[in-house]
């Protein structure tokens, strides 16, 4: 096995792409050492990115952030701006692994390992979150929801990785949050989640809303019809059951041994309705 | 029994705080535990494990691997001798299937390679032909007509007909007439209770260092529960004498009865021995949960008779246990305790073990008691409810006390549970308010605890130190008990006693490190021990004072002339007897050796205050307390550790753990994400209110307290979810999905 830290995106692409099927990024390696280790994987080539200049910065840009693609947990967590902006897409970040994992892993890898149950996906497409790749043939932006494309895998193309993901700015009474469920309560990986990312207008009526759910179905779901059922409305019982039931009956989930396909489907519900309270007290209305 | 061992006195030793030997050495990293032991030329062993619950082997093609040069040797079944003893036959079965596999990941080659990547690339070059065969894993299919045959020819002479060849072990206990007592009930309830197995889930996996010399001797280190037992079933397994195997246990990190049987040092010997070379085997976390022994799985049914003012006039249970692939007595602790709290007239306890494809299971902590008391606690909280009456005041209404004839036949001698359920009674979390969602349970536990054969040596160093061989691994605190009560015998400070835990050469034999017993057996040869020294220390005393060695007493760690009439003669310090011991006769020892008798049972109540969300099902456990008899709390440390640690491994087996099997037989949880043992978050402190009612069988009272405490919680924590949620859950885990669909079902 061969280990490159290079120090330029061009470089790394070059690495990654000059033996696309048996090079892997390392960027905290919280999932990716745990597989080398239990023989899943045994790659020829370890591309470290986290020697390339600027991709641990957390940048100021366009009114939102830029995280660089080797931002940890902990790291994401510290930063107030990113804090106040997108509260539930730093809770979802920080619930990926233990304290001692937090150190290390990142948004970027938490998406591109592709699990369903990843923490931080369904926080980021609620947010609307793009990822900046570069591979061979240059730059692109694409949506964070058309990264995963099932279980463990992307839409990245031989010798792409991500550099960045960015987070959109925020009108004035906006927030968002993330919940997931798990039957401890932590070290654990989510049976279902939910995230939800809103807008108020002055009198507390939501004017604009995602919702995401992740751990029902191979990728995470975007639910058009569950941000319908809340926009025009405030997060009163009425409006979070028809949140609730637009989100059970998008999910598509299965029985495993995390959970049943009932649990699931009800569970997903509670999560979502109660992931929009907080979201809405979070953007300044009241309940 | 030799139940006049206990004579009250005030100590000054015991009961206090002391620091623990090991502990500097543990927090630092320079303790040795298994995996830590290495020699030079060291091999590294891998085992090949099969990918089948059940399947019979066709070939093994094993010489792709062998033309390694890396390979150094390849081991299996084959090699062995076969025709042991029954028990010991099966330890080696289990380690490495013999024809047919019997459960997923069930071993089928070894290797031995120069380093531990070319052994797992040796592994992939064996192959194995399997045909695969029907499998059962549970104990409804094992026992349903028609189920495959596990292994033939295990069924076993007492299983009454109507049973099938899955069948191995039988047992009934019992005394009186049940259908007077259920005639004389109000209401009489039968249910029946689910419980999954759960793993001991010990932080440490097995790790064995095995060194075979060509004249024959071996050395092993390892990590395990008792190297005598080790070199017991490993010099009948590999065919040598036991003088000839050496066996040196490392510090062990957990066990919880799960190290109380062999599973890979059998297979380093042999490698070892082919090789000629010292092997080390080590385990994955993996392995560990595939291929070591999980606590059985249960099915029981209860039925039990209460009058309206609450005495349990009758109660029977009948108890299907499986063990794993092989036979199995853990339904004999199970039905034997079932009922062990009560003072009843009639009650009768049966039970039959079921081979399943499982991993044959190993001892954990009080095995066989938790599941058999869950489902009898359960049972009585109902009829409490039934009745409206208070669990706890219907407990010391039936409360078995001294004189009972308990459920299994012996009369109680001096118990301490209605000591313990006063203190419950009496303390302020019974009657503390609860609010929404929010219910409290509680139960009470038993355990029989174990005494055994034990053999302590105790040195009087010559400048005054003390040093205590023993021969028990030192699994939750026992050197620095031993060392206290050494001290306290002897009258000398604490941290003037060293004791260290010896190899098997080094001193006479000494049972596992099991059934709560080291305190109370070690502690008991210990003092004896000291008493020997004691009484050589007084005979030195004698001679320098030239008088009668019975006119010379100890007191304070002094010899001292027994009176006037003695002479006037300075009272010698152990520390001087010890300087001159060279010119009196030598060094001064003592030692004892006992098969000691009258381990005290222990009894415990646990209250249990939690919380259930009712839209997830997710359970938040509260507040808990633990209630339980300790004889004697030798260091309170360690005993309130042991009930704290008991009651957390039972609010895991209660709420999440479990072994999960899809429909192919293979287990699909073999690692700490999906076995949910609790981590520290899920729990609240855990209170300990230790009671003493001493134990007449110990010199100082003690009762083992290890296995007492993981008894209660299962039914604590289902009689809280049950009470909360209005409905009485009958199988564990409780996991979410099954308290929401239970709540669900109540709504509809």
């Amino acid at each position: 096995m061969q280990y490159a830290a290079p120090t330029t995106t061009e470089e790394a692409a070059r690495l990654l792409a000059s033996n696309p099927k048996a090079a892997r990024v390392l960027a905290g390696g919280t999932d990716l050492l745990v597989q080398i280790r239990a023989g899943m994987i045994a790659p020829d080539l370890l591309v470290d990115i986290k020697k390339i200049n600027g991709i641990r910065d957390i940048t100021a840009e366009g009114g939102g952030y830029r995280i660089g693609a080797a931002v940890s947990g902990a790291e994401l967590g510290e930063h107030a701006g990113v804090v106040a902006m997108w509260p539930g897409v730093v809770e979802a970040v920080e619930l990926i692994g233990s304290t001692q994992v937090q150190g290390r892993c990142t948004m970027a890898g938490n998406l591109c390992n592709a699990s369903p149950a990843a923490d931080s996906v369904p926080a980021l497409v609620a947010a609307d979150a793009v990822a900046r790749i570069v591979g061979p043939r240059g730059e692109r932006n694409v949506a964070v929801l058309d990264i995963p494309r099932g279980v463990g895998k992307t839409s990245l193309e031989a010798g792409e990785f991500i550099t960045s993901i960015y987070l959109p700015k925020r009108p004035d009474r906006a927030s968002d949050a993330y919940l997931r469920f798990i039957p401890r309560t932590e070290m654990d990986i989510a049976v279902c989640s939910a995230g939800v990312s809103l807008t108020l207008d002055s009198k507390g009526i939501i004017t604009e809303a995602r919702v995401a759910l992740g751990a029902v179905a191979p990728t995470v779901l975007l639910v058009s019809e569950a941000a319908k059922a809340l926009i025009g409305h405030k997060p009163d019982d009425a409006t979070l059951a028809a949140l609730g039931k637009a989100c059970s009956d998008a999910c598509k989930p299965i029985d495993d041994k995390r959970g049943t396909i009932e649990f699931r489907r009800d569970v997903v519900a509670v999560l979502a309705g109660r992931a929009a309270r907080i979201a809405c007290q979070r953007a300044g209305g009241s309940l | 029994m030799a139940l006049d061992e206990y004579q009250k006195r005030d100590f000054k030793i015991i009961g206090t705080r002391q620091p623990r030997p090991d502990g500097i050495d543990k927090v630092t990293g320079r303790a040795l535990y298994g995996a830590d032991i290495t020699a030079p030329g060291m091999l590294y062993a891998a085992m090949l494990r099969a990918p089948h619950a059940h399947a019979n082997i066709k070939s093994i093609d094993t010489s792709r691997a062998e033309a390694m040069s890396e390979v150094k040797a390849v081991v299996t079944a084959a090699d062995f001798v076969q025709g042991l003893g029954d028990d010991t036959q099966d330890v080696i079965d289990a380690c490495i299937a013999r024809d047919k596999v019997l459960y997923d990941g069930h071993g089928v080659v070894a290797i031995a390679a120069t380093s531990r990547a070319a052994a797992r690339r040796a592994l992939k070059l064996i192959q194995v032909e399997y045909e695969v065969l029907p499998h059962a894993v549970e104990i409804d299919d094992a026992l349903a007509a028609g189920a495959p045959v596990i292994q033939a020819g295990r069924r076993g002479n007492k299983v009454p007909k109507g049973y099938n060849d899955n069948c191995t072990n039988w047992c009934e206990f019992g005394h009186g007439d049940l259908d007077a007592g259920f005639a004389k009930a109000d209401k009489i309830i039968s249910r029946s209770f689910r419980t999954a197995a759960t793993h001991q889930g010990y932080i440490e996996p097995h790790a064995c260092l095995a060194s075979m010399g060509p004249d024959g001797q071996g050395d092993l280190w390892c990590c395990t529960q008792g190297q005598y037992f080790v070199r017991t079933l490993c010099a009948e397994i590999i065919g040598m004498e036991e003088s000839r195997l050496r066996v040196t246990s490392s510090e062990i990190g957990g066990g919880f009865g799960g190290k109380t049987t062999v599973f890979i040092e059998p297979i380093a010997l042999m490698l070892s021995k082919k090789a000629g070379r010292p092997v080390k085997m080590t385990m994955s976390r993996d392995e560990v949960f595939k291929a070591t022994g999980p606590t059985v799985s249960s099915v029981t049914d209860v039925r039990i008779g209460m009058t309206r003012d609450g005495r349990i006039t009758a109660g029977e249970a009948f108890l299907r246990y499986q063990g794993g692939a092989f036979p199995c007595l853990t339904i004999f602790p199970g039905a034997q305790s079932a009922f062990a709290v009560y003072d009843l007239s009639a009650v009768r306890t049966r039970a039959v073990n079921v081979m399943t494809n499982r991993p044959r299971q190993a001892a954990y902590r009080a095995p066989g008691a938790p599941m058999a008391i869950y489902a009898v606690e359960s049972v009585v909280d109902e009829l409490c409810q039934e009745f409206g009456l208070d669990p706890l005041e219907v407990r010391l209404l039936n409360a078995a006390s001294k004189g009972t004839k308990s459920s299994y036949g012996p009369t109680f001698d001096d118990i301490g549970l209605l000591a313990t359920l006063k203190a419950a009674k009496a303390h302020p979390h019974y009657t503390a308010p609860l609010g929404p969602n929010q219910g409290r349970g509680l139960s009470c536990g038993f355990w029989f605890n174990f005494g055994g054969n034990t053999s302590v040596s105790l040195n009087v160093n010559f400048d005054g130190t003390i040093g205590v061989t023993e021969g028990n691994p030192d699994i939750g605190g026992s050197r620095v008990s031993i060392s206290m009560m050494a001290a306290e015998e002897l009258g000398v400070p604490y941290d003037k006693v060293r004791t260290i835990v010896a190899d098997t050469n080094s001193l006479g034999h000494n049972d596992v490190t099991d059934g709560s017993r080291v305190t109370f057996a070690v502690g008991l040869a210990t003092i004896k021990a000291a008493r020997a020294a004691i009484g050589e220390m007084c005979r030195r005393a004698a001679r320098v004072w030239d008088i009668d060695e019975d006119a010379v007493i100890w007191e304070d760690g002094h010899a001292k002339p027994a009176g006037p009439n003695a002479g006037s003669h300075q009272p010698m310090s152990l520390a001087e007897i010890a300087r001159q011991s060279p010119n009196t006769g030598g060094p001064i020892s003592g030692h004892h050796e006992v098969n000691a008798e009258g381990a005290g049972v222990s009894f415990g109540v646990h209250l249990c205050d939690l919380e259930v969300d009712p839209e997830t099902g997710f359970t938040t456990i509260l507040r808990y307390t633990v209630f339980q008899d300790a004889g004697r709390a030798i260091h309170p440390d360690f005993v309130e550790g042991q009930m704290q640690g008991g009651a957390a491994q039972g609010i895991g087996w209660a709420l999440n753990e479990e072994y999960i099997y899809g429909k192919d037989g293979r287990l699909q949880n073999a690692g700490f994400l999906d076995y949910r043992i609790p981590v520290a978050s899920d729990l609240p402190k855990i209170d300990t209110v230790i009671l003493e009612i001493p134990n007449p069988g110990h010199p100082y009272g003690v009762r083992g307290v290890g296995e007492t405490s993981i008894v209660p919680p299962l039914a604590a924590i289902s009689n809280a979810v049950s009470r909360t949620i209005g409905v009485r859950m009958q199988e564990l885990p409780m996991s979410p999905p099954k308290i929401l669909a239970a709540i669900k079902s109540a709504g509809n």
